[in-house]
């Protein structure tokens, strides 16, 4: 562990001040409370956020696992690995299953996460009405009135010009029936995994300085229309190794005459279903 | 005020800085018809309407509202969140500036379809529909349905504009100069297009307006303002054709002068 | 198979590491800079770096000079990275520009007045011609300038002789509230004017630089004149609750801007100049300017002007000004971003077959 620092980098005030926003986060499911984020070691936009939350949230007895595009071995997923191994100690996995605390980007893994386990997701925009109005004071009071209409003119327009929903990752989400919420830019496929999911959601953006939640259990639903209902999307392959006809894939070129494979973006499941094909 | 008026206001106030906007002002609207206020620019009209749509808040005086229920509401009282349900579905507000109420990158059904969504419609099928039955309604092909309002004329923007905001059948409409700034022949296609549809629909009207011309088409009752106090009220044929007040005679007879 | 994916990020990001230290060394038969001479030689910098890492200490500025191989932004970042893990004692008293031991004081609104013009060590009245005798780094020491007395009791701040007569607003009562940290909380709006001056003095020099710019070309213009621009060393003082009484902790160098600008009044307020601020650490004329320039900008709404320009909409501003922050969400772009990319990808397969579908009917009909 570094010399000169606090367990997990953070100092308890500023932990306590985290978790004090985690709280109010769980009581108003999808609601974005504003923190005080610290200026981290780490660049803006390259997970601050979901390392703060880690940091406020992370014991000695806690196992984590970092992916970054559902891998464990990107370089980003691997330099927050290594930054909570050096400042907190902490073991380190790469399986899903024996992980107390995940810290992701873009991706929920494929794996099943259960109600002892943690989710923790590095948003770099956490209003999911920006694009629509980018005043951040507008949209304050557009989720205080609950008033989301523009959000559905959005997918209106979509669906009059294209026949369908174009927005396939970052889709947005309605929690508890109450607040419209950005689910972090995860692919539209990974959506239904959070609706009642066991396992507690937390989500950081620190340049934002924004933190929400999403508590076990709670009801999460992917805007849509009656007669054109919410479609989780992803290639229609075989993963080239192992196989899977469920999980979301990567296309990976092969040459440059349009040669390409497919493969699990989760590396964890695809090594998994591999290990046990082999045996 | 009667136990049947759909808007009723009393003695409303209100100053900017040495300025008297407003002057002890009476109102009294009931259900179904058209009320016009008319006055120079400067008389207070535009802020009396403002304040009727609890858009300002008066220094003095109230503005009570009947909800469909039958409830009294006293509109300065109202939690922001109730005044703003109010305006998306009870109400209605027509602006002289289209573009400024209106989505200029969102197409002609997104406009229309908007307050539908808002009231919760989540049917793409049937808002569409209704949208294009709208369309039709205010005089627009419905085949344009999915053109921006950026390629419009004035005249169609004004239209889709009344489109987007009768579309939820609202009870009470606020006008601000709806016909300011088109031509005269757009502006008498349009008078009468108002007109037909406050008709078929039993919709009541508050309208401000400077030009008398306009009033005596659509009110069947007329309020004249002059610096913030209404200086005479009455049926529209009659205080327009016997003019009791020497503002009010100046009023119209600047009118037949021209 | 060409298919490699990305393991071994580990050992890529160790291997990365070795290899921009050997850069940061650059020529090691050269001798190392060391810190005092980029305290030194190179004091400007330092003082960017410090007033954007938001953190008054030359030699870790240096050090961040040094390890940022002369990135300037990057060092600010090294700065706030290290500021953020220092505890936050008290907030000092304001400081008193009109006691500074003054190096430099300039008015453009007055020719003349009480303690005179001083010019100091400006560039203002440099040729920009590239001087090649600097290049000789055993070129004979500058002779040394002629000696200058300034009395700071002979300097009042030209603001306060406007004041004397109204003509311009004051200070108003100190409200004895701790001013607002937008380290500690996060920044809401409306933003008061603390908050922003806050934002502004850590904000970055080319954003503050080209926001005012814009407001000299009509976009929110202010009608500024430079009131006065004073260089050189305050006191900080705190008065820590359990003392109950001002200490003097030191002595920072400080820029500071006073802007005039036209005003036309109002309704309740007589016709009278309002003020823009700028106070930045070091040496720093462009951003304490500029800085002067937005913070009036920014005040348009509270002085009844129409808000219709950038650098007028507070949330625009300072949401950013922070290069910090900005450096940060434009670089993590080269971050892997497959997994949307492909579900875009995905997207645009489905929209396109739809499209050469629906083409394709048509043919047949």
């Amino acid at each position: 562990m570094s010399e000169g620092y606090n367990f997990a980098y953070l100092d308890e005030q500023t932990k306590r001040m985290i978790r004090r926003a985690l709280l109010k986060a769980v009581a108003v499911p999808g609601h974005q409370i504003p923190f005080g984020a610290r200026e981290m070691p780490l660049p803006y936009g390259w997970g601050t956020g979901g390392i703060q939350v880690t940091a406020a949230i992370l014991g000695q007895s806690d196992t984590l696992k970092v992916i970054d595009q559902g891998a464990d071995d990107t370089t980003n997923a691997v330099s927050i690995r290594r930054f909570f191994a050096r400042t907190a100690g902490v073991a380190t996995t790469t399986e899903t299953a024996r992980a107390s605390v995940i810290q992701t980007r873009h991706r929920i893994p494929e794996t099943t996460l259960r109600a002892d386990q943690i989710i923790v997701y590095q948003v770099p925009q956490p209003e999911p009405l920006w694009r629509l109005e980018p005043s951040r004071a507008a949209c304050r009071t557009m989720h205080a009135l609950a008033e989301y209409g523009l959000m559905h003119v959005k997918l209106y327009e979509d669906i009059a010009r294209y026949g369908q929903v174009a927005i396939s990752y970052d889709y947005p989400v309605m929690v508890n029936d109450r607040h419209l919420m950005a689910p972090s830019p995860i692919p539209a496929f990974d959506n239904p995994k959070m609706d009642r999911m066991p396992a507690l959601q937390l989500f950081g953006a620190g340049r934002e300085k924004r933190i929400y939640a999403i508590p076990p259990y709670t009801s999460v639903r992917s805007l849509d229309f009656a007669d054109h209902p919410f479609r989780p999307h992803r290639a229609p392959h075989a993963c080239t190794l192992c196989g899977s006809r469920d999980s979301y894939l990567d296309e990976v070129l092969t040459d440059d005459r349009g040669g390409r494979i497919f493969v699990c973006s989760d590396t964890d499941y695809c090594a998994t279903r591999q290990r046990k094909d082999a045996a | 005020m009667s136990d049947d008026t759909l808007l009723s206001a009393r003695d409303l106030s209100l100053s900017f800085g040495t300025l008297r906007a407003l002057d002890g002002v009476d109102v009294d609207l009931w259900p179904g018809e058209v009320l016009a206020i008319v006055g120079e620019s400067g008389s207070g009209k535009s802020t009396l309407l403002n304040v009727l749509a609890g858009r300002l808040t008066p220094d003095q005086g109230h503005v009570f509202y009947r909800d469909p229920d039958g409830h009294l509401a006293d509109l300065h009282a109202m939690s922001a969140p109730a005044l703003r349900a109010l305006h998306r579905s009870d109400w209605g507000f027509v602006q002289q500036d289209a573009r400024a109420a209106l989505r200029m990158g969102v197409s002609a059904g997104g406009n229309v379809g908007e307050r539908l969504m808002a009231k919760g419609a989540r049917h793409y099928g049937e808002i569409r529909a209704e949208a294009a039955r709208w369309l039709e309604m205010v005089e627009i092909d419905p085949g344009r349905i999915d053109d921006l309002p950026r390629i419009f004329s004035g005249g169609m923007l004004q239209r889709l504009q009344i489109a987007a905001t009768l579309v939820t059948h609202p009870r009470l409409v606020f006008m601000d100069e709806p016909t300011g700034g088109l031509d005269v022949s757009v502006q008498a296609r349009l008078l009468d297009l108002i007109r037909r549809l406050v008709g078929q629909l039993g919709l009541a009207v508050v309208l401000v307006t400077h030009d008398i011309a306009v009033a005596r088409l659509l009110a069947q009752r007329i309020m004249v303002m002059q610096r913030g106090r209404v200086v005479e009220a009455g049926l529209t044929d009659q205080v327009l054709d016997d003019p009791a007040h020497p503002y009010t005679q100046l009023l119209v007879s600047s009118v037949l002068q021209a | 198979m060409a298919y490699v994916a990305v393991k071994g990020g580990e050992k890529a990001i160790d291997a990365a590491h070795a290899w921009l230290a050997v850069e940061r060394r650059g020529d090691p038969a050269l001798p190392a800079l060391d810190l005092a001479q980029i305290e030194a030689q190179l004091g400007r910098a330092v003082d960017r770096v410090m007033a954007e890492g938001a953190l008054y200490d030359r030699r870790l500025a240096a050090l961040a000079i040094r390890q940022a191989q002369g990135d300037l932004v990057e060092a600010a970042f090294l700065l706030r990275a290290f500021r953020t893990t220092l505890p936050r004692f008290l907030a000092s008293l304001p400081l008193e520009t009109s006691a500074m031991a003054i190096r430099r004081r300039v008015s453009a609104v007055f020719k003349d007045l009480p303690g005179g013009q001083m010019l100091g060590p400006t560039t203002d009245y440099t040729h920009r011609l590239l001087d090649f005798a600097l290049a000789d780094p055993a070129a004979a020491l500058p002779p040394a300038p002629p000696e200058a007395v300034p009395d700071a009791a002979r300097m009042p701040r030209v603001h306060d002789m406007l004041g004397q007569d109204g003509l311009i607003e004051g200070d108003g009562p100190p409200t004895g509230d701790e001013p607002a940290d937008l380290t500690r909380q996060p920044v809401s709006f409306p933003a008061s004017r603390d908050l922003r001056l806050q934002a502004l003095a850590r904000g970055d020099e080319g954003f503050l630089l080209a926001m005012g710019y814009s407001t000299q070309r009509g976009y929110g213009g202010t009608h500024p004149f430079a009131g006065e621009i004073r260089l050189g060393e305050v006191a900080v003082e705190i008065a820590p609750p359990e003392l109950g009484f001002a200490i003097d902790i030191g002595e920072i160098t400080v820029t500071e801007c006073q802007m005039v600008n036209q005003f036309k009044g109002s309704k309740t307020v007589p016709a009278q100049f309002t003020r823009g601020y700028g106070l930045v650490f070091g040496h720093n004329e462009r951003k304490a300017m500029a800085m002067a320039l937005v913070d009036r900008a920014l005040r348009a709404e509270e002085l009844g002007e129409e808000v219709t320009a950038p650098a007028q909409n507070a949330e625009f501003v300072l949401y950013h000004c922070d290069n910090v922050e900005a450096t940060g969400f434009v670089e993590h772009l080269k971050l892997p971003h497959y997994v949307d990319f492909q579900s875009e990808l995905e997207a645009i397969r489905r929209l396109r077959a739809t499209a050469a579908a629906a083409s394709a009917e048509e043919v047949v009909a």
